[in-house]
């Protein structure tokens, strides 16, 4: 018995030190399948969401670069009048997820962090462009990581539809942005098609 | 010892469960500047295009080269067939190649064939109907097929019109799921 037991611990100690947490998503989204095999980067990357409902949630991936996260809404703050409290505008840093719009920003940030996953978030309006939250989110996002290489990462839910996509791409490009990285779940690639045959011969990837 | 055995299977449980084993991925989608001067657009060549249109209900339609103004290369398939479609393209437009030289280069970055389907050009055009679901899994074919040029751009109100009047007529194929990856 003692063996087996042994085995046991052994797969117990594998399980705990291989499980990473996931972290709390205001909404549930299922990601289309992809043969992409590129791992997605933690830091550095700006993360914008959308429910199939089209709610779009943004978010500031840079858990060691908290003076930029700062500088976002300090900036946002001044330029949209937002009368953010300089408590709230610390506790922007550590928020997670944000979809609301600019109106319902300080509503926001003056609940405690932990009670935020409680609050029904409308999403960050995007419908037009004159009213396009989305692109003052990414451009000031920009500017406050100015010199620091940041990915675009993009997660959509399956059943949101081709417009929805096209406007959250539209205010990237408006901020002269055009390389994302949409975020998918993976898959192999189809026996025999060109690109299995190449992935199994080793030879050149295409980009 | 019974006891400690039982609470370690049971935590071993725990974290089988709340193990996240496939990790997502990223998927890269570079788009073109907008641009409405012509000298700035990209020309493709008429043998070379392909356009796939997509409509909703996971319905999918395409034409090659140019949508003659009777609509008889409009043809209707399904997720699962378009693969078909790219291949063939790609062997047709491979079949009429001729070396040139600015083939050594691509040859270079992509190997002996890398030049062979240099003039093709999938056009993707999603309606407002199709899904992010249906353009990522075109793109992937994309991918799949190495189909390295293609454009993900509007669809114009008469290839709209025609995906729209073809649905209502029952055509289209009738999947109601895409059957995606059954290959896999």
């Amino acid at each position: 018995m003692t063996p087996f037991v042994d085995v046991a611990f052994l797969i117990l100690a594998f399980f705990i030190m291989a499980t990473k947490f996931k972290p709390p998503e205001p909404v549930d989204i299922k990601t289309p399948k992809s043969v992409s095999t590129e791992q997605l980067p933690e830091n550095d990357a700006m993360l914008v969401e959308m429910d199939k409902d089209g709610k779009v949630f943004f978010t500031m991936l840079a858990d060691n670069k908290r003076e930029q996260k700062r500088a976002i809404a300090e900036n946002l703050n001044t330029t949209r009048n937002l009368g953010l409290t300089k408590a709230e505008i610390d506790n922007f840093v550590a928020t997670g997820p944000i979809g609301v719009p600019f109106s319902g920003l300080k509503q926001l940030l003056a609940t405690p962090v932990k009670e935020q996953g409680n609050l029904n978030q409308p999403g960050i309006p995007i419908s037009d462009s004159l009213t396009n939250e989305l692109y003052y989110w990414v451009r000031d996002a920009v500017s406050a990581f100015a010199g620091t290489r940041l990915n675009y990462l993009i997660k959509i839910d399956n059943g949101a539809k081709y417009p929805q996509f096209k406007r959250v791409l539209e205010s990237f490009k408006r901020n002269e942005i055009f390389k994302f990285k949409l975020i998918t779940s993976p898959t192999n690639a189809p026996i025999d098609s060109p690109l299995d045959r190449r992935r199994k011969t080793g030879g050149k990837v295409a980009e | 010892m019974t006891p400690m055995v039982d609470l370690g299977f049971l935590l071993i449980t725990f974290f089988i469960f709340t193990a996240t084993m496939s990790s997502p991925t990223a998927m890269k989608l570079n788009m073109p500047k907008d641009t409405d001067k012509p000298d700035e657009q990209n020309k493709a060549k008429e043998s070379g295009a392909l356009t796939i249109l997509l409509g909703g209900n996971n319905q999918i339609f395409y034409y090659e080269g140019q949508l003659k103004e009777d609509g008889s290369n409009f043809t209707s398939t399904s997720y699962t067939q378009i693969r078909e479609v790219i291949m063939n393209k790609k062997k047709a437009v491979s079949a009429i190649h001729q070396h040139d030289e600015l083939c050594p280069e691509l040859q270079q970055k992509y190997g002996p064939d890398g030049c062979l389907d240099r003039d093709m050009v999938v056009v993707i055009k999603p309606n407002e109907e199709a899904s992010y679901q249906n353009v990522v899994n075109i793109v992937d074919e994309m991918t799949i097929a190495e189909a390295r040029r293609f454009a993900l751009i509007d669809i114009t109100p008469q290839e709209n019109e025609l995906v729209l009047a073809t649905q209502k007529a029952g055509g289209g194929n009738k999947i109601t799921a895409p059957l995606w990856k059954s290959f896999s």
